[in-house]
């Protein structure tokens, strides 16, 4: 069965570059446009991992992470936090709220993959 | 989708990013302080970068960096953004704005423009923050990503190949490293697992595990999501440490992670003796099935748990499955209505997205031509209809009725789609009185208002030019220096109003300074020098203002850099006429300035009345009848030779013979025997267009005849009608000129030139 990922980016390039690098690499893709919208579709969308931008309207990065550690259901799922915040201040901050793991932007598609496949069994 | 159009995409993004930058930025000039209205700003050029970084565009990356880098200063308080950091952000909005269009077009910019601003704003930044130590490492993460293309998109996933691992296996050479891993329980709450950190690590060289299961409690007292096991590993590997080290990237906060070059055999038979070492082959295998096994799977998880872990492996697995315990239920029977979830999701996940879609700009515009068919169509079945059937059978004629209304509402619709605010072309005005104002040392805050109102595109794309022409005239030409409006008793800062409202089914335009008015006497005085006017010509206020608007008209005494550039606001007032649309100006010394502009909504349709002229089939545009009216004799009054007035509530208003001007008749034609338009034209005054006959009012369909022919003096286009004949539509504003005595001709060879 096709792994799913969820994408929270409010970057129209950004989503259509992740939903491209994902569909070419076997991935079924949903995505949101923002963290209220990540968790809305969450519980449908039924992710195998989750791939979210920090720097977003409505609700960022970090508190989607919350939200989704929140989630009885999904709490133990894989999230990545893709961001161009190498610095390690953002990186701890995106640890404390429950990321799993990150990839820097501008991400490149092997990057991502590698990333998603380190996450996923 | 290949990655030209996702740069399509990014482009388009890039435009309403920095949109949002620029009323961002103004918003926070007027004072606001709302930190939405600041992360709105630090998102849009972040959002630039980032897309940008993806497709290696380096100076837009580099600078939208710094941007970004001062903007952070502003976002966590540590810069407060007055007015000066402010005017800074604006230039560099602008710049951004620039590089943007350079990355997409090929252009060039002025570097020495940005190199000057990176400078201010790292100034700014460095004012109260420790030297941005970022600044440098960004673009070498943006070349980084350069090499990255495969094919010629420049896009192209690289599927990830465990053959390379095999062949590590023969290659046996290699540092052996010993690494103690003992994960802590935040390490799985965070969506990390044991058994895929172990893979990896499998992954970088030949392993042998051992398991560490003495941590483990009896069952009644373990906790599910507690980490009980710790892993002993040795690697043989020949990628270095930190070869090892990147495994554990995501992991290395949530563990103890040591990692040691083992040192010698008999190091390794010691420990070996107090650590009963267990050589296990790491099965990959076992986790292919992970995805459904080890999810399902809790009881056994359990009972691995329970029992002594017989391998490391194994027990790897059952760290995994209790880390997943607390989720696994419910996974599973979500697994079974996966995939009705899956189309479900995708359409929630539509369905949550912005509420509109983009279109390609053609569709909408062959749908409008084709729409515009659909009238003309409908109104000449409907004419033939009526023609062939003087009985009027009243079903088809109620059913004619309602399709009209239907291709009526129809059209309606289709042109409500193009239609769009006039807010993106404002809102480059203000960049353009940024600008001029800082060329000509002025202090001017341009307010918009109405930004809103929505007009066709058409209208719009036109509307950009002679805007940005006026704006220049009014801040260049306009406005006073500083030091003159305070020596006028007025605030040094000038202010330059642009509104924009509907009327009457136009769009009303109207940009207003508080400078200096027009300078009748120097105005009255170059036209005289110009040959615009007689010497001793008595004009009114009124007039002597729209002087302006004539051809080889301009009041600067040096043709300045700014709206100099040979064009006059005759050229703005022509084009203005193309659009139909009609400008004014109204100015009191010494409080400035007020052009009117008054705009179709649309340059597809046109609300007309249609007229007889000698024989011929006219349509006057409804918009500049103001009344029509049957004359009566004893109200005609000749004035001069050939001058006529018609005499209205007691006012006179000259009388124009349109089959006069348009040459369709050499004599004048009988007033009492035609009818009288009573039309408005921009230059204020009204006129009365003789015609022979009204035929009626309709909606008719544009078609330029400049694009299909070529353009004739005092028409504006033509347009088909029901009977399929082919009308002209009356150009008023040429028609009242050429009766004032300015006579079609080099009105003619004017607008060939022009």
């Amino acid at each position: 069965m096709k792994k799913k990922v969820l994408t929270v980016d409010d970057s129209r390039t950004i989503r259509n570059m992740l939903l491209v690098t994902l569909n070419n690499a076997g991935f079924e893709t949903v995505q949101a446009e923002d963290g209220v919208e990540g968790l809305e579709v969450l519980e449908e969308a039924n992710p195998d991992v989750i791939v979210t931008d920090i720097n977003m309207p409505r609700l960022d990065g970090f508190g989607f992470i919350e939200g989704v550690r929140r989630n009885e259901k999904y709490r133990a799922i894989p999230i990545l936090v893709l961001t161009t915040e190498s610095d390690a201040e953002k990186k701890n901050r995106a640890r404390q709220a429950g990321a799993t793991g990150w990839i820097v932007k501008p991400f490149d598609p092997t990057k991502l993959i590698d990333a998603i496949e380190r996450v996923t069994a | 989708m290949d990655m030209n159009e996702i740069k399509e995409i990014f482009f388009q993004e890039c435009e309403e990013q920095l949109a949002e930058l620029e009323s961002g930025l103004l918003k926070l000039n007027d004072g606001d302080r709302d930190p939405e209205t600041v992360n709105a700003v630090f998102r849009a050029v972040h959002s630039i970068k980032g897309g940008a970084g993806a497709f290696g565009l380096d100076d837009l990356v580099s600078f939208a960096h710094v941007f970004e880098t001062t903007l952070d200063c502003v976002r966590s308080n540590k810069l407060e953004p007055n007015q000066d950091v402010l005017k800074v952000m604006l230039k560099s909005a602008d710049v951004l704005a620039d590089l943007t269009n350079a990355a997409r077009d090929g252009g060039s910019v002025d570097d020495s423009r940005s190199r000057a601003l990176v400078k201010e704003l790292e100034a700014l930044a460095n004012g109260e923050v420790p030297a941005p130590s970022a600044t440098v490492e960004v673009p070498a993460a943006a070349t980084a990503a350069a090499p990255a293309p495969t094919d010629e998109s420049g896009f192209a996933p690289i599927p990830f190949s465990f053959d390379g691992f095999d062949d590590e296996e023969e290659a046996i050479e290699g540092t052996v490293y010993d690494v103690t891993f003992n994960p802590r329980p935040e390490l799985f709450a965070k969506g990390n697992e044991a058994t895929l950190l172990l893979r990896d690590l499998s992954r970088v060289g030949e392993m042998s595990i051992h398991c560490d299961t003495d941590a483990l409690p009896s069952l009644d007292q373990i906790d599910p999501e507690g980490a009980y096991f710790r892993w002993k590993i040795a690697v043989k590997t020949t990628k270095g440490e930190d070869a090892i080290r990147s495994v554990f990237e995501f992991a290395e906060w949530d563990c103890d992670l040591e990692i040691k070059v083992q040192e010698a055999a008999t190091d390794a038979a010691e420990r070996a003796e107090e650590l009963p070492m267990i050589p296990v082959p790491f099965d990959l295998s076992m986790l292919d099935g992970a995805g459904s096994e080890g999810d399902a799977d809790g009881e056994e998880a359990g009972a691995a748990a329970n029992a002594t872990a017989t391998t490391a492996v194994a027990a790897a697995e059952a760290v995994s499955g209790i880390a997943k315990l607390a989720g696994a239920a419910s996974r599973g029977d979500k697994k079974d209505a996966g995939a009705a979830a899956t189309a479900a999701a995708q359409a929630t996940a539509a369905a949550g997205a912005a509420p509109t879609i983009r279109v390609d700009l053609d569709r909408v515009d062959r749908l409008i031509n084709l729409v515009g068919e659909l009238v003309i169509n409908q109104a000449m079945l409907s004419q033939s209809v009526i023609e062939n059937d003087a009985n009027g059978t009243s079903s088809i004629n109620m059913g004619l009725e309602e399709l009209q209304q239907l291709t009526r509402e129809i059209q309606d619709s289709v042109m409500a789609i193009r239609a769009q605010p006039v807010k993106p072309v404002f809102q480059r005005m203000s960049r353009i009185v940024r600008e001029v104002a800082d060329m000509t040392g002025k202090s001017i805050r341009l307010i918009t208002e109405g930004e809103n109102t929505e007009v066709d595109k058409t209208v719009i794309d036109k509307l950009a030019e002679p805007l940005t022409h006026m704006i220049r005239n009014a801040v260049d030409h306009g406005v006073e220096t500083p030091e003159k409006r305070v020596a006028a008793g007025k605030n040094p800062e000038g202010t330059v109003r642009l509104t924009a409202k509907h009327r009457s089914g136009r769009i009303l335009i109207e940009l207003a300074d508080d400078g200096a008015g027009i300078n009748r006497e120097r105005v009255k005085q170059k036209a005289i020098d110009n040959d615009l006017i007689a010497a001793d010509a008595n004009l009114t206020d009124e007039e002597i203002d729209n002087l302006i608007f004539l051809p080889g008209f301009s009041t600067a005494d040096k043709i300045s850099d700014i709206s100099g550039r040979g064009v006059g606001m005759d050229v703005v007032k022509r084009s203005i006429q193309a659009l139909g649309g009609r400008i004014s100006i109204s100015s009191r010394p010494g409080h400035g300035s007020v052009f009117t502009m008054s705009l179709p909504l649309t340059l597809a349709v046109l609300d007309g009345m249609v007229v007889t002229v000698a024989g011929q089939t006219l349509v006057v545009p409804l918009t500049a009848i103001v009344e029509t009216l049957q004359p009566e004799a004893s109200a005609i009054h000749s004035f001069g030779a050939s001058h006529r007035l018609i005499s209205i509530r007691n006012s006179f208003c000259p009388l124009v013979d349109v089959g006069r001007i348009l040459n369709f008749r050499t004599t004048q034609a009988n007033p009492v025997e035609g009818v009288a338009l009573l039309v408005e034209s921009e230059g204020g005054g009204q006129r009365a267009l003789m015609v022979d006959a009204i035929q009626g009012q309709r909606q008719v369909v544009i078609k330029s005849l400049e694009a299909n022919y070529t353009h004739v003096a005092g028409i504006a286009a033509a347009t088909i009608l029901g009977d399929g004949r082919v009308a002209l539509i009356l150009d008023v504003d040429a028609v009242v000129g050429a009766s004032r005595g300015q006579s079609l001709k080099p009105e003619m060879s004017l607008a060939a030139t022009g």
